[in-house]
């Protein structure tokens, strides 16, 4: 709502006490609009621009506003925090300087379409072009990623503004929005109304599967001797674990997801075929190449999933369930798309999707499972990763929520961490940003304090945010940190040991990796390092007994290991490589 | 193939930056884009002239419909279209050249705006064929600049109907 003259509203306020609008700063409507918003948590950072609002923060009570140790680790907390729940993830940083560090935070959130609002202080309007101190054009800088941004230049609009700024970053495809806040209009004063409806002319995403489209679905299911079940991100991002798992039960197809659909079919099932892709399964690859028909859920076709466009899948009829039009036929044409959110259309779909005649495809699955297992060769002397992810899981139940960072662990994870909940395995896929998985397992922590949270990290992508420790010791947050320490930035190594006539050029960390069992004791964190199958064992028992600061266990791991199987870029099934075990 | 896009998009520095800047980033290519008051107001209307296979233009229509800040989109590709281009193109003339430089104007139904001792500005509208026609025509006599809108386009009112 706008108010235009405040003398007006100042003279109608003597009159109607009750329902009179109170006259706050544009910081004090900032807070208000963040309670009405429904925010309990916000990840900030201060500085001159926000000097004012943070004094108003100082006296909040309604909210908790967390100090991160760098902005990056900012987004990326308010990031897992928004994987973990569905909830927006809150940042708020400084002009100049503490903006430009939530960039990579941003593009992560952005290609991950991860709900995200993040408030930037800005320098004073009239200075803004003058190269003042600390100005950077951070609209400018994030317009290619974020879904939408605004500069509040006017305190009339600025409850407005936030409303809009939710409203887009949680509906549709999800994805990061941008609100630049001037100095002065913070301090600047005006009339408060919350803001309840949303008019943007240009926003309307459809929700709901064309009615005819479901139907035509229907039919088009039928007959399908060798159906395959595709999920993607999307399928998390709507809630659609259980109508996902309703489907794929009474269709009796198999169940394939990509790297961020994990979670949203339980791995324990029968019907699992785990994950699909570069560093997929076999059997969940050779199913795609062999399929009839091959059902995306919310999936994007994206290369690390098709390899070579043109062998991707040959033989079968596509269907694509997507609420972005745009990311249908994009890479691989689909016979028959619907555009839609995947709870909604997958609700009017299961009443009608009927059984097909599968078992003989099943059984072929079952025996491929039997024949090209996921595998790896153990060894006494040294622990491999793998083993350390398939004990965590062994430990935690599968129950756990599992922040990745992004390396040849996050492949290991992925693999053998056998996930059974949605929102439960958070890792940068689309972006691949390493940095992310220490600020986004905290985030997730803070997020649900109830369950266990591990992030589990490569020694070089580590080193890029651990000092968000430093927030998890500040506010007793008791994250667990697990590197798989392999003393080399291992996914780069692995490239170069197969392709690059082992070439090891820039990779090998371990002459100055820190001892990480005393850098994570220096910030106050619980902290052992292991090397045996005994000792993370016991180091798990003890990890899950703390409950007041963070946990870092250094894990020794093998430096040779591989990750398989593996389709080099670009290639397809038939150059699929596999464990020479 | 070439295709003429219609956009009805918020009047703000920041929907131009967008749409600009979707088009650079994935890198689809831009002809000609021209943005001007649209007859509601708070709205603008743009005029994007691309190329590209089916299925790039299927991408560019659907990620414009994507950006927040655009209300509408209408590929006139396939449609009946009026469109126009109007060009301002300084030319020099000596006096003596004048006369012929008149009688070019005036086949092509152009204006001339300005004039000075030593060169004439020259008004012209018309189909992009026609503007670079008249353009080239004038070229002998020496171009000092030339500035063109890029196409302007609305969809015929009665399809189907060439006026
Ligand atoms: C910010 C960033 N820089 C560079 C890369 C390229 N990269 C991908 S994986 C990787 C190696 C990661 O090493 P580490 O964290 O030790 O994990 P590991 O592969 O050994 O498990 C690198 C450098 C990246 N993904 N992100
Ligand atoms: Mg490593």
């Amino acid at each position: 709502m706008l108010v235009t003259s405040s003398p007006e509203v100042e003279k109608s306020s003597t009159d109607e006490k009750m329902t009179a609008p109170q006259i706050l700063t544009g910081a004090e409507i900032f807070l208000e609009s963040l309670v009405h918003e429904g925010v309990d948590t916000v990840f900030g950072y201060p500085g001159g621009a926000l000097i004012s609002l943070y004094d108003y923060i100082f006296k909040e009570t309604r909210l908790r506003h967390l100090l991160v140790t760098h902005e990056q680790g900012g987004t990326h907390a308010a990031d897992g925090y928004a994987r973990a729940t569905g909830k927006p993830g809150i940042v708020l940083v400084t002009s100049g300087p503490g903006a430009t560090n939530t960039v990579t935070g941003i593009a992560t959130a952005f290609m991950d379409s991860v709900p995200m609002v993040v408030f930037t202080g800005q320098v004073p309007s009239h200075m803004i072009g003058n190269d003042a101190f600390q100005e950077a054009d951070i609209l400018g800088i994030t317009r290619p990623i974020t879904k939408h941004s605004y500069l509040a230049t006017n305190v009339d609009e600025l409850a407005d503004i936030i409303h809009k700024a939710f409203h887009i970053a949680v509906t549709g495809r999800p994805g990061p929005v941008l609100v630049d806040l001037p100095k002065d209009m913070l301090a600047s004063k005006t009339a408060y109304f919350p803001a309840t409806d949303v008019e943007l002319r240009g926003y309307k995403p459809t929700v709901k599967g064309s009615f005819k489209q479901v139907r035509n679905a229907a039919k088009f299911l039928q007959g399908a001797k060798k159906p395959v079940v595709y999920v993607g991100g999307g399928a998390i991002l709507s809630n659609a674990a259980e109508e996902v798992t309703e489907f794929a039960r009474k269709l009796n197809a198999p169940v394939t997801m990509t790297l961020l659909g994990l979670g949203a079919f339980p791995e324990t099932d029968d019907l699992s075929l785990g994950m699909l892709g570069m560093h997929g399964t076999w059997y969940a690859n050779k199913a795609v190449d062999d399929c009839d028909l091959l059902i995306a859920v919310g999936a994007r076709f994206d290369d690390r999933v098709t390899g070579n466009l043109e062998k991707f899948s040959p033989n079968s009829k596509k269907m694509q369930i997507d609420i972005d039009p745009s990311c249908i036929g994009k890479n691989v044409p689909v016979d028959l798309p619907i555009v839609g959110d995947v709870k909604s259309v997958l609700e009017e779909l299961n009443p009608v999707v009927e059984k097909c005649d599968s078992d003989e495809w099943l059984q072929e699955i079952a025996q491929w499972k039997k024949d090209h297992p996921l595998r790896y060769a153990k060894n006494e002397n040294v622990l491999k990763p793998q083993q350390v992810i398939e004990e965590l899981s062994i430990a935690t139940k599968g129950n756990a929520i599992i922040a990745s960072d992004v390396g040849q662990h996050q492949m290991w994870i992925a693999q053998w961490y056998k996930f059974t909940q949605p929102r439960s395995h958070l890792s940068s896929g689309g972006l691949g940003t390493m940095g992310f998985g220490v600020p986004a397992a905290l985030g997730a922590q803070v997020a649900c304090p109830d369950r266990t949270v591990v992030g589990i990290v490569g020694d070089g992508g580590f080193q890029m945010t651990s000092m968000e420790i430093a927030t998890a010791v500040r506010y007793s947050i008791p994250v667990k940190f697990v590197i798989l320490n392999n003393g080399y930035l291992g996914m780069v190594r692995q490239w170069q040991e197969l392709f690059f006539d082992k070439r090891y050029s820039n990779t090998h960390l371990n002459p100055s990796n820190p001892d990480f069992k005393k850098l994570a004791e220096s910030y106050g964190a619980f902290a052992l390092q292991v090397k045996t199958l005994d000792e993370l064992r016991d180091a798990f028992d003890k990890m899950m007994a703390v409950t007041d600061r963070p946990v870092v266990l250094d894990v020794i791991v093998d430096q040779q290991e591989k990750v398989y199987p593996m389709i080099p870029a670009n290639g397809s099934f038939e150059n699929i490589l596999e464990a020479d075990v | 193939m070439k295709h003429t896009i219609n956009l009805l998009v918020e009047n703000n520095v920041g929907s131009l930056l967008r749409i600009a800047g979707m088009f650079s980033g994935r890198g689809f290519n831009i002809d000609s884009i021209s943005v001007g008051a649209s007859e509601e107001e708070g709205l603008s209307r743009m005029t994007i002239v691309t190329h590209g296979d089916d299925e790039i233009i299927e991408q560019i229509n659907k990620q414009l419909n994507k950006c927040i800040n655009v209300v509408k989109v209408f590929d006139l590709t396939g449609e009946a279209f009026v469109h126009r281009e109007l060009a301002l193109i300084k030319v020099q003339a000596t006096p003596v050249e004048r006369s012929e430089i008149m009688q070019i104007v005036e086949v092509f139904r152009a204006k001339i705006i300005d004039l000075s001792p030593t060169a004439l500005t020259v008004e012209a509208t018309g189909t992009e064929d026609k503007i670079s026609a008249i353009i080239s025509m004038l070229q002998p006599f020496g171009l000092k600049a030339v500035s063109r809108t890029g196409r302007i386009a609305l969809k015929r009112e009665f399809q189907g109907v060439t006026v």
